[in-house]
């Protein structure tokens, strides 16, 4: 869960800069016999801070780039659910509110009016994807359900008066479930 | 009004003259009054208050344009005073700017409060011209018009920094350190708030020119809905300038810790390579890294979003390892002399190093995906505006009237401090959790499972507002004090 890595690395990070700082507080007061030797000495540090975070980041920052939601290239398309959506003050047009689990299911969105975000929340509430809805353009998202049940989709750009009650339901339905509804 | 030094001279940057008090003073009472109309929304949010989502988007829009506007108010006149002990800034330019930026105000004001405009500080085309009749056309083109002629008024002023610049240092370049930079470095480079002010000046005139043009498209396509815009270009103009304009705040700001933070603590703190390395490097990266903004817009080139995720990670190195490094360097072992001043300066540097964790993560296009418009942003801006940038100008106020305390003075800015301090960051951290649960941003009402984060953030938003009111209370008494002792 992205939400969860995210929070807990920031809390590390910035905890450990609060640390840092607190530290340097508490010996700020008393003084260096030499001036020179603390601030070569923290050179040196920066120095060591520069190469590290380089060190580190760079492949994480790579990696995360593996991973990008733009690509639709290389994707079969004759395996995806499409759902045409057009946002619109205050509603989502959807062509389908059902999809199934596990084959990619992508949402060709757009406006049309305003700006609007769509936001694709689980059962709990929880973001799992987004993409926004823009006039005149058409943004493609493709994103497998891993779970069925009924999922939220709520706008996620201010659009206007009633922008936080612009919700629609999508039902997410087990391969079986949807076959059966089918008979 | 003046600190008398070691070696019994009068401290010149000590003394602020009429307009920067101005700017102060004008800052102080409209940030209070902001955060008043913040903590109303965060009430709101967590149903502790009634408002309806009218009263909620006219105060969100409010509460956006007037931050901002006061951001960049207060942190330009943090330059103005600065950049003035090194070259001759016209006084004139400087007034005309405030007169410009509260003809904007009484604009904005009208628009929002008479037209009921809520279109959002970042009037995001085509919103202003398509609201569902819940504000007319006017409103609309008041509110652009107030955006308009308070940037004319700061773009005026930059212009004006620019001609004083290049009157002493003969070019830009030279201004922004580039001989000692790329040649031998001779000790002989301008001084930080001379590098900030060419680095600030130069990224907020492309800024401000890109806002206006989009203002202005805005303008005419109101009354002449035929004049079409695309809005992937309006959204792009919108959000570089914006991102500049923000971005600015921070870096005219943090003048005042590279000039104040040295003389409390005794230890010089020069331009040398590596501190011009960072300023001119934040010069490209500032102006590159807005694509950071449109990470969810899929149909924009994707080697803008990769280029938009990259330089937000190195855009963070300059703020990191060079100036907040640079800071706690001159701190440690200094024998520096606490008060509010250095201790809000300090914080200010924890706040923006702080801030800028939050803000590469979600910059990450993978992360982006599920943390977008969520809570999690105003959660990251809030850590380098409210705990970053405030407390610089703060400390900047505390720096021009704070000397003659009393005991009991003293042991009032102690708590104002750490209320401040302790407050803001669960402030933020009840911002960036609610994120972290999928909460979104610029919501009239939230869900019940986000009430938690929503009251937790109202309770700390009282609190900062109180350590805020005292410390700008306090500035305004002792203004009046210094005013009545100098009559
Ligand atoms: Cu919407």
């Amino acid at each position: 869960m992205y939400q969860t890595l995210a929070w807990q690395l920031s809390l590390i990070l910035m905890g450990a800069l609060l640390i840092a700082f607190l530290f340097v507080a508490r010996r700020a007061r008393d003084r260096a016999d030499a001036d020179a030797s603390v601030v070569s000495r923290a050179y040196r540090i920066r120095g060591i801070l520069f190469w590290a975070l380089l060190v580190v980041v760079t492949p994480v920052m790579l990696y995360t780039l593996l991973d990008l939601p733009y690509a639709s290239a290389g994707i079969d398309r004759r395996e995806s659910q499409v759902i045409e959506v057009v946002g619109k003050q205050w509603a989502w047009d959807l062509s389908t509110d059902r999809a199934s689990v596990g084959t990619p299911v992508e949402f060709r969105v757009t406006s049309a009016d305003v700006n609007h975000g769509l936001g694709i929340y689980d059962a709990d509430m929880r973001l799992v994807a987004q993409v926004m809805a823009m006039p005149d353009y058409t943004n493609t998202l493709r994103h497998t359900f891993a779970e069925p049940g009924t999922y939220k989709l709520l706008c996620l750009e201010y659009c206007g008066l009633i922008h936080h009650d612009m919700i629609a339901e999508l039902k997410v339905v087990a391969v079986a479930e949807e076959e059966n509804s089918h008979e | 009004m003046s600190e008398v030094d070691a070696k019994g001279a009068p401290d010149p940057a000590r003394r602020a003259s009429a307009p920067v008090l101005a700017y102060l003073v004008t800052a102080g009472a409209v940030v209070l009054l902001m955060m008043a109309f913040g903590l109303l929304m965060r009430l709101a949010q967590g149903g502790l208050l009634q408002l309806g989502p009218d009263t909620f988007y006219e105060l969100l829009t409010l509460h956006g344009a007037g931050m901002v506007g006061i951001a960049a108010l207060a942190s330009v006149a943090v330059m103005w005073h600065f950049l003035g002990q090194y070259v001759r800034l016209s006084r004139g330019m400087f007034i005309a700017n405030l007169v410009l930026f509260l003809a904007g105000v009484v604009m904005i004001l009208a628009s929002v409060l008479a037209g009921g405009f809520a279109g959002a500080w970042t009037f995001l085309y085509p919103l202003p011209a398509r609201p569902m009749g819940v504000w007319d056309t006017q409103a609309a083109a008041l509110f652009v018009g107030g955006l308009l002629v308070i940037g004319t008024g700061f773009l005026l002023l930059y212009l004006d920094a620019a001609r004083a610049i290049l009157g002493q240092y003969g070019n830009l370049g030279r201004a922004l350190g580039w001989p000692q930079l790329f040649g031998r470095d001779d000790g002989r480079a301008p001084p930080v708030a001379v590098v900030a002010s060419t680095m600030v000046l130069i990224i907020n005139s492309i800024g401000i020119t890109v806002g206006a043009a989009i203002l202005a498209m805005t303008l005419i396509n109101l009354y002449v809905p035929a004049f079409a815009i695309d809005p992937l270009l309006a959204k792009n103009m919108t959000y570089f300038f914006g991102h500049v304009f923000i971005n600015a705040t921070i870096y005219m700001a943090v003048i005042a810790v590279y000039e104040i933070l040295p003389r409390h603590t005794g230890r010089p703190w020069k331009s040398n390579k590596v501190v011009l390395a960072a300023w001119n490097a934040s010069l490209i990266m500032v102006m590159t890294n807005y694509p950071h903004h449109l990470l969810m817009d899929f149909a924009m080139p994707q080697w803008a979003l990769v280029a938009g995720q990259v330089i937000s990670y190195a855009s963070g190195l300059p703020v990191l390892v060079v100036t907040v490094f640079g800071a706690l360097t001159n701190v440690y072992r200094s024998g520096i002399r606490w008060d509010l001043t250095s201790g809000l300066l300090l914080l200010s540097m924890f706040g923006w190093g702080a801030g800028v964790i939050p803000a590469i993560i979600d910059a990450t296009v993978v992360i982006n995906q599920v943390m977008h418009n969520t809570m999690w942003v105003p959660g990251h801006f809030h850590t380098y505006l409210l705990l970053g940038m405030l407390p610089m100008v703060l400390g900047f106020m505390y720096f021009l009237t704070g000397d003659r305390q009393t005991a009991a003075g003293r042991g009032l800015d102690r708590i104002g401090f750490w209320v401040f301090a302790v407050a803001g960051l669960g402030f933020v951290l009840a911002f960036l959790a609610g994120g972290q649960a999928g909460a979104p941003r610029r919501y009239a009402e939230h869900l019940a499972q986000w009430l938690p984060y929503d009251r937790a953030g109202a309770l700390f938003a009282a609190l900062v507002l109180a350590a805020t009111l005292v410390f700008v209370g306090r500035f305004l008494l002792r203004l009046g004090q210094a005013r009545s002792r100098a009559v």
